[in-house]
């Protein structure tokens, strides 16, 4: 690490070149107006909500729910990662908390009254349901908690790390690390968690039945409001003051020090939020998939939930749930068909997307736009100047 | 007592084998800010080095196979290192996180690439007779494999820190690290440098890999284990800092032995990884770190 480095923004000078306007302009009129990214939002809405009927086996309308929540998962980190310039590798710790909190429920809600859950009598010797389950008899207690606990536990790493000025590398690392710590306890701490098996059978979700047909589509739809909700959440979080505030820390921490604010608190309420979207979207998966196990939520995984929002295109809402599905949609069809090959494709897609496609989706419409247009707006300007450049770590 | 002895011992063992790992990340992290997640399949191309050789033109002779493996290694894995560096690293000066990511990129790939090659089970590498057997002292038995380990690690240590201290190549790396800008005007090819040192960083890496292959299982996920504990001892260590390192080796591997010897394997990962949080309350840039008066160093 060099001494004296300039200030991270010194660098982004813009260059104010003036491009005359291209004659296929004249071809897309109007696609910065506001109002027409709120109509495809609601066309899309309308059409994902229609999409079930349109699917006849329900194993499909499974994983297409199971999509949505990934995406979930991707809007977090893209605020986290994207807008905030926080690398979060252990996002499968957080995605963990909320599939066990929901898990923990179902697991109660099919053993019938008093009984323990079976794995219990396995592994344990506990003649009464542990503390730490007893709560998660009622539903809305499970919802909470996936949410909550994931970020209380943000919230207190973000402050411990941020407050002392750990960022970049060292922070993505110690999250890596914690998804690691997360698994080891999970296996083994198997009297209260079930180990390696996890928790599963829940032939009674929310009430219903599993195997009946309409189930699926009740659990999609149930997935997609959490989605839709999550989205404009996201959409209104970051055009907000803080959003600004958000983006301003990841392109020039310091400057923002010296303008009065605590980049420790914004960063750590970033992290938090993506915590907390993961935690959700995690609670939705357990009662999606129907079973809770450790393997899901370690190291690799939550790499691959990285690989969503590199492929779909950081800093736009839009770019990480579009990549979630892509790439949900890729691994599915690829391992179906050639299982080894998929550890390929997911190599090549980080490979290729940061290597050279930095922007991902969002960066190719962007650039594409600009095309168009024959001017790129100021904010594709500044973005196409900060890639590339990581304002946290000086080269 | 020998209990006591005994967890020290294996807490040294551990933390020799974390040194390996962890001293050729940090001259590639210190140095370039590359943070290099293929570093642990580095050490699996390293631990599959002594199997070819064992297997294939030094069928005959295992024992010496084994101890041919070690330069061998180190110029295998320190060519793929040159590789990574020169096709996708040195495009990518200054993104430190991309790094992160397309070397997470690579280590899938070469991960599926040791499963296409060398099957998806285990292979077995023969220790050297000499080798096999144990050593007593205080009551601490004392495998001869993880005795071996430790002088290696300790010789290469010695061997880095003289290349650092007396070599002109060593001195070069000294002052890319120290200040990159200074040297480059100094007449530093830095580039140049960088290579020097991604290729020292990588090929020490298989010689981790060699040894480790002594002790643990030799396949595909080999690598995978290490790196993570390797960084975690680079970020306590203070970067491109080679007494930080072995202080934080020797910290880590002892806290580990320790706190999974009283509480149990799982809970004990845990505590180390509470323990750095807290730690870095303290010194945020580790042990040992360079005196800056920037901002963000």
């Amino acid at each position: 690490m060099t001494a004296l480095e300039t200030a991270p923004g010194d660098a982004v000078a813009a260059p104010t070149k003036d491009r005359r306007r291209s004659p296929m302009s004249y071809l897309a009129p109007g696609t910065a107006s506001p109002w027409v990214g709120r109509g495809v939002f609601v066309l899309v809405a309308i059409g994902l909500f229609l999409l079930p009927m349109m699917i006849s086996e329900p194993t499909r309308i499974r994983q297409f729910a199971e999509y949505l929540c990934y995406a979930i998962v991707a809007v977090g980190i893209d605020i986290a990662w994207g807008y905030g310039g926080m690398l979060v590798l252990g996002q499968g710790l957080f995605f963990g908390m909320g599939a066990y909190a929901m898990g923990m429920y179902l697991t109660l809600e099919n053993t019938p009254g008093d009984a323990l859950p079976s794995f219990m009598g396995l592994y344990s010797d506990y003649t009464e349901l542990p503390g730490l389950w007893q709560p998660f008899n009622s539903l809305g207690f499970a919802w909470i908690a996936a949410v909550i606990a994931p970020m209380a536990l943000a919230t207190a790493l973000g402050l411990l790390v941020f407050k002392r000025r750990i960022r970049g590398p060292y922070f993505a690392i110690l999250t890596q690390a914690m998804a690691l710590v997360f698994w080891l306890l999970l296996v083994g701490q198997l009297q209260l968690t079930a180990g390696t098996n996890g928790l599963t059978n829940f032939s009674k979700t929310f009430g219903r039945n599993k195997f009946a047909p309409e189930t699926p589509e009740f659990l999609y739809r149930m997935a997609l409001v959490g989605l839709l909700v999550v989205i404009a959440l996201g959409w209104i979080l970051m055009r907000s003051r803080y959003g600004k505030l958000l983006t301003a820390v990841r392109d020039g921490e310091d400057r923002v020090r010296f303008l009065g604010y605590d980049p420790a608190l914004v960063k750590t309420m970033g992290f938090a939020i993506a915590a907390g979207m993961a935690g959700l979207a995690g609670a939705l998966s357990a009662a999606i998939i129907g079973i809770v196990a450790p393997n899901q939520f370690t190291i690799l995984p939550s790499i691959l939930m990285v690989c969503w929002v590199a492929v779909g295109g950081r800093g736009a809402i839009w770019g990480a749930v579009l990549g979630a599905i892509v790439v949900s949609w890729t691994k599915t069809n690829v391992s179906e068909a050639r299982p080894d090959d998929w550890t390929y494709v997911q190599g090549a897609l980080f490979i290729v997307v940061v290597g050279f496609i930095p922007g991902g989706i969002v960066g190719l419409v962007r650039s594409g736009r600009a095309f168009l247009t024959g001017r790129g707006s100021t904010k594709d300007k500044l973005d196409a100047l900060t890639h590339g450049v990581d304002p946290e770590v000086p080269a | 007592m020998e209990t006591f002895l005994g967890q020290v011992f294996t807490g040294l063992s551990l933390a020799s084998i974390l040194l390996l790992a962890a001293v050729g990340l940090t001259f590639t992290f210190g140095q370039m800010g590359v943070i290099n997640m293929a570093h642990g399949e580095f050490i699996m191309a390293g631990a599959y080095t002594p199997y070819v050789l064992q297997t294939g033109i030094m069928a005959g002779a295992f024992g010496l196979a084994y101890l041919v493996a070690f330069p061998v290694a180190f110029i295998v894995a320190g060519l793929m290192g040159l590789v990574l560096e020169r096709t996708l690293l040195a495009r990518m000066t200054g993104r430190a996180l991309d790094t992160l990511l397309v070397t997470v990129g690579v280590s899938l790939v070469l991960q599926q690439l040791a499963r296409d090659i060398f099957g998806a089970p285990n292979v077995e590498v023969r220790a050297p007779d000499w080798l096999t057997g144990n050593w007593t002292l205080f009551g601490v038995t004392m495998p001869h494999t993880r005795l071996f380990i430790m002088a290696v690690a300790a010789l290469s240590i010695g061997a880095v820190a003289l290349f650092l201290d007396r070599m002109p190549d060593g001195r070069r790396m000294r002052a890319v690290m120290q200040n990159r800008d200074l040297a480059a005007v100094s007449g530093l090819r830095t580039k140049r440098v960088d290579s020097k040192t991604f290729f020292l960083g990588s090929g020490l890496a298989g010689i981790a890999g060699v040894s480790v292959a002594l002790i643990g299982q030799v396949g595909s996920q080999t690598g995978t284990g290490y790196v993570i504990d390797a960084f975690l001892v680079v970020i306590v260590g203070g970067l491109g800092k080679l007494k930080g390192t072995i202080i934080a080796a020797l910290a880590l591997g002892l806290l580990n032995s320790f706190s999974e010897y009283y509480s149990s394997a799982s809970l004990g990962k845990a505590i180390v990884f509470i323990a750095v949080i807290v730690f870095l309350q303290f010194r945020p840039n580790g042990i040992v770190s360079f005196k800056s008066r920037g901002l963000t160093a």
